[in-house]
């Protein structure tokens, strides 16, 4: 059973009856086509004017959406050739974190990012894409794999964020997410970040460090999840909704801060309700971007991949209230 | 005048135990300190010149309550931010440090905290000088939002610089040393100290205590558990921190500077 969420029943429930009405017409051969074509219109336009207004939190409650294609199923859907790799040669194997090489419009890549499941079982085996140190070492070692033979490095952002538990303390968390930043801003290939879904705070930067940073229009990335927030700051989680608006978590806000580079359009309703479409927008852009990286030398590369997360949050020298 | 040992209970004379850099005489317990404290019991004295003091942050995100919060926290603290910068000697050997200061909304990394930590890199970059920092910190500061957690990038992207210039980096963690500053720079010292005792970990344990809805043993994410762990160098008492410190710089750098 697909998840319906609140503000999609309107048009889902028409989208329903318009498939009844299509079979019922099949059934009994009668021509319903006005009718239909009517309804399909209608839903459109309820889509299309519920989409143009959606809050933050519905953001993301989209960017959870059960049905959201995952890292596993982009993939599938914009790789040749993919081969998984496993391990940190450390201490395990995290199934959190998807790790491997492949080839995107005819270039050979590493593929790396958070490994959420289709349904609960899968989400269970693969701790929900909440990664343990190894998960997030896995990936560093494939990025630096991919800087020995040249590889540009595409990275696909969907958690709620890192695990956290007491095997996660005791092989450092901390210092496994922090070796990936530093890594990861020195290295000698393009990196390609593309948020997909949730991007939940140091656990998605640990993998989110990259010449381009593009997000799709339904995604979210936040320093903490606004339940999270309301239940620091205001001592309420049931204001979640309010933390959305404030966190300034979505694509377009995230643009409109210099965070990200480019909001990447999604299919009309979600990525859920076509993500053959979604893999082809996203694949436009992803060409188009690593094309140009391509042909820009790895000192450059590093250089302005360092420049570009140095301007954030520049602050001024003000006089007055300080000291 | 006089406080209680939130440890073990024994009541000190304020005067006595500032005497005794803020330890306490019976259990050892660390107090926290102000950054004013921890210049005065690092550096030699009187040799502090501070950097950026008027860098202060904005509200990027127009998050609602954070001027007032700011305003309040630089009215307790006398701070303009949550940590100050400089450079100074210990023991005669000229560093650039830093000193996070958790009274000041618990030491939370937004961007005035980000650009002056890697101001601070970038000081010692210029002028080929070890870096040591002391941090404390909860974490990414939330009502900067994205603003914030970019900045565990832009630190540890400072680090690397000073990494690639082939200078020394000494970061200290002290109580408590969490969330997205435990991971970014805080871990990435050449060398990592810690004080006795100090929080340090990636989520903190209440947190853990709430997901896992188990009691966390006692030690659990202490200076010595993550030194028996194997994720810091050394866990110094604060009465000899001064001397480790001044005997790191000098085997690094030669006879004086």
């Amino acid at each position: 059973m697909p998840t319906i969420l609140d503000f999609e029943r309107p048009f889902v429930e028409l989208e329903n009856k318009i498939a009844e009405l299509t079979s019922f017409s099949r059934e009994k051969d009668l021509d319903l086509s006005g009718e239909i074509e009517h309804l399909e219109k209608r839903a459109e336009e309820l889509k299309r004017s519920i989409f143009a207004n959606l809050t933050p939190w519905q953001r993301v409650q989209l960017a959870r959406h059960p049905d959201r294609p995952n890292t596993e199923e982009y993939v599938r859907m914009l790789f040749e050739d993919f081969i998984e790799f496993h391990g940190d040669r450390c201490y395990g194997e995290d199934p959190a974190v998807l790790g491997g090489i492949g080839r995107f419009n005819g270039t050979a890549v590493t593929v790396i990012g958070h490994r959420k499941g289709r349904d609960t079982r899968e989400n269970v085996s693969r701790n929900f894409g909440m990664a343990h140190p190894e998960g997030f070492r896995k990936a560093l070692r494939l990025m630096h794999q991919a800087e020995k033979f040249g590889r540009p490095v595409i990275t696909f952002i969907d958690t709620p964020g890192a695990h956290c538990g007491v095997g996660a303390e005791e092989r450092g968390q901390s210092c496994a997410i922090a070796q990936n930043l530093l890594g990861m801003s020195a290295l000698r290939v393009p990196i390609i970040v593309v948020v997909i879904g949730e991007g939940g705070s140091g656990g998605a930067l640990a993998l989110g460090v990259g010449d381009r940073i593009l997000m799709q229009e339904h995604a979210i990335f936040s320093v903490i999840s606004p339940e999270g927030c309301a239940s620091i700051l205001w001592k309420d989680p049931s204001r979640a909704q309010e933390a959305a608006e404030a966190l300034k978590l979505t694509a377009h806000d995230l643009l409109a801060l210099g965070i990200v580079d480019e909001v990447i359009p999604e299919p009309l309703g979600g990525a859920h309700r076509d993500p053959k479409r979604a893999a082809a927008l996203l694949r436009e852009r992803m060409v188009q971007h690593l094309e140009t990286l391509k042909r820009v030398a790895p000192e450059e590369l590093v250089r302005s991949r360092c420049a570009k997360f140095r301007q954030i949050g520049l602050v001024s020298e003000e006089a007055g209230e300080s000291g | 005048m006089w406080i209680k040992c939130p440890r073990c209970g024994e009541i000190l004379y304020n005067k006595d135990i500032v005497k005794n850099l803020k330890v306490c005489r019976k259990c050892g317990y660390h107090f926290r300190l102000t950054a004013e404290e921890r210049l005065a019991f690092t550096l030699d004295e009187g040799s502090f010149v501070e950097y950026d003091s008027r860098l202060v942050a904005d509200n990027p995100l127009n998050f609602p309550g954070y001027p007032e919060k700011l305003a309040e926290a630089r009215q307790t603290t006398g701070l303009s931010e949550a940590v100050v910068t400089g450079e100074g000697t210990i023991l005669g050997y000229r560093v650039v440090i830093g000193v996070m200061d958790s009274r000041f909304i618990m030491a939370s990394m937004g961007a005035a905290v980000g650009e002056k930590i890697t101001r601070a890199a970038e000081r010692a970059c210029e002028r080929r000088l070890p870096l040591v920092l002391f941090v404390a910190s909860g974490g990414a500061r939330m009502q900067e939002g994205m603003v914030a957690l970019m900045q565990m990038a832009k630190t540890a992207a400072a680090v690397k610089h000073l990494d690639a210039a082939g200078l020394l980096y000494i970061s200290v963690l002290t109580d408590p040393t969490t969330g997205g500053v435990s991971a970014s720079f805080a871990m990435l010292g050449d060398i990592i100290l810690a004080e006795p005792g100090a929080l340090i970990g990636f989520t903190g344990p209440r947190v853990i205590e709430q997901t896992i809805k188990q009691k966390l043993p006692d030690g659990f994410q202490r200076a010595e558990f993550l030194q028996q762990h194997g994720m810091i160098d050394l866990v110094v008492p604060r009465a000899r921190m001064r001397e480790i410190l001044g005997r790191i710089v000098m085997l690094h750098v030669g006879e004086g500077n």
